[in-house]
């Protein structure tokens, strides 16, 4: 009976992936258990464990929590990562569902039919340039200050900068506009909890392959 | 100086029509301003107003609020309708993340081609009977109360009528397996902001025609 999170996820990135990100900013050491077959997953919901049937569950403070937006609510909240007020919530909050609409791209890509795999990378090519990335460029050059609400870091950096690395991943060059950013990058890297998850041997998950888009069909196609 | 909040969308449900019925069932009065055509999109779009470009976008409290998820939590807590701590608004997100998952089926579904709309329609009854609805039926008869979190009214009670009510449109007898779903609904009904938005003449949208759908995408164009 540790008292540590636990995490239950595919031995992947998805979407248990900012939860990883965001425990870890945290300076939250957690347990994950990793699903390899559809076997383990139908256990999971013959026991009664997932309330949708769905993963990512992460079992905290007593608590079998599912759905991740309900779970990076509470994370955040819990480890005062959430803004001192209402208002200071709402920006939070509008920052990050912003945020997880562009990694929402990301998370599908390895999913697209060959065919439509360059249409889409072009497109979380677009909107990072011209949707997202210029609007936090706009706020961090507005006020300042290190971090994107009340001048403290929270959520929203942590979902910021999983981000800014993922969408690099995939297109390199892409922070070359953004100045404000690429500071943003290099303070946030190291901030001593997520220089170590940026670190090899952390729990960060690389990239998704063919072979976890092969476990992910296994495990969870009818 | 506050003002009522000032709503931005179609004339439609789509994803306004959640924030239409929390301010509702909270009793606040809010004015609407119509997308009509794709030169009010653009209007926006051009004066700066809309932080990711999309709508919806909530005049509130001198905020230009975007993102469906943002707004709402927002108006959830302003209005005391998000628990009383960590953990009951941790049971409140879960469950509406829930509904969210299943009006978000039904939402899109009036887009869709005939043949895919068929497949898609049995899909929604079928996770509405199977995933969802039982989830809240045990909820409330595990405690036995007349509300889902904390024996008090929340976001997440306002949410499941919606969904009720949205589901029961697709197949009318959808409740008949779920007789505290059934009653919970005529409770909900009852309370006197909803009754009233259940009533002729209210702001509550109907549901999305084949005509709406035509405007929907001039307007977004897609």
């Amino acid at each position: 009976m540790s008292g540590k999170p636990r995490l239950t996820y595919l031995n992947g990135r998805g979407r248990m992936e900012p939860v990883r990100w965001l425990l870890a900013a945290a300076g939250v050491e957690f347990e994950e258990v990793f699903l390899q077959t559809k076997e383990q997953y139908e256990k999971l919901i013959k026991d009664g464990l997932l309330l949708f049937q769905q993963v990512p569950l992460v079992e905290i403070d007593g608590m079998k929590m599912v759905q991740t937006r309900a779970i990076l609510s509470y994370i955040a909240g819990k480890y005062n990562l959430y803004g001192k007020d209402l208002k200071e919530r709402a920006l939070i909050d509008m920052y990050v569902e912003g945020i997880s609409d562009l990694m929402q791209m990301i998370l599908m890509f390895p999913f697209s039919p060959p065919d439509a795999k360059e249409k889409n990378l072009d497109s979380i090519k677009e909107k990072a340039i011209n949707r997202y990335f210029p609007v936090f460029e706009k706020v961090l050059k507005q006020h300042g200050q290190d971090f994107l609400v009340g001048n403290k870091f929270s959520w929203a950096d942590v979902q910021l900068i999983e981000a800014i690395l993922a969408v690099e991943e995939k297109i390199p060059a892409v922070l070359s506009g953004f100045p404000q950013l690429q500071a943003f990058k290099t303070k946030m890297s190291n901030m001593p909890t997520i220089k170590k998850f940026l670190q090899p041997g952390s729990p960060r998950k690389p990239p998704p392959d063919d072979h976890y888009v092969e476990t992910v069909l296994k495990v969870f196609k009818k | 100086m506050a003002g009522k909040p000032k709503l931005h969308y179609t004339k439609g449900r789509g994803k306004m029509e959640s924030i239409r019925w929390l301010l509702a069932a909270a009793g606040v009065e809010f004015e609407e301003q119509f997308i009509e055509t794709k030169e009010d999109l653009e209007k926006l779009r051009n004066d700066g107003v809309l932080l990711f470009q999309q709508v919806p976008m909530v005049e509130i409290d001198g905020m230009r609020m975007v993102q469906t998820r943002a707004i709402l939590s927002y108006i959830a807590a302003k209005y005391n309708l998000y628990g009383k701590d960590l953990k009951e608004r941790a049971w409140i997100d879960m469950y509406v993340e829930g509904t969210t998952d299943l009006m978000g089926m039904i939402m899109v579904l009036p887009f869709q081609p005939a043949d895919t709309k068929e497949k898609n329609l049995a899909l929604i009854i079928e996770r509405a009977t199977t995933r969802y609805f039982p989830v809240y039926e045990k909820a409330l008869k595990d405690h036995g109360q007349d509300y889902l979190v904390g024996n008090k009214l929340s976001w997440a009670d306002i949410h499941l009528l919606e969904a009720i009510l949205m589901t029961e449109e697709c197949k009318p007898d959808i409740l008949s397996a779920f007789p505290l779903l059934q009653a919970f609904k005529g409770r909900m009904s009852n309370i006197p902001t909803i009754k009233k938005f259940l009533q002729p003449g209210s702001q509550r949208k109907p549901p999305t025609d084949e005509k709406f759908v035509a405007v929907v995408r001039k307007i977004f164009n897609f």
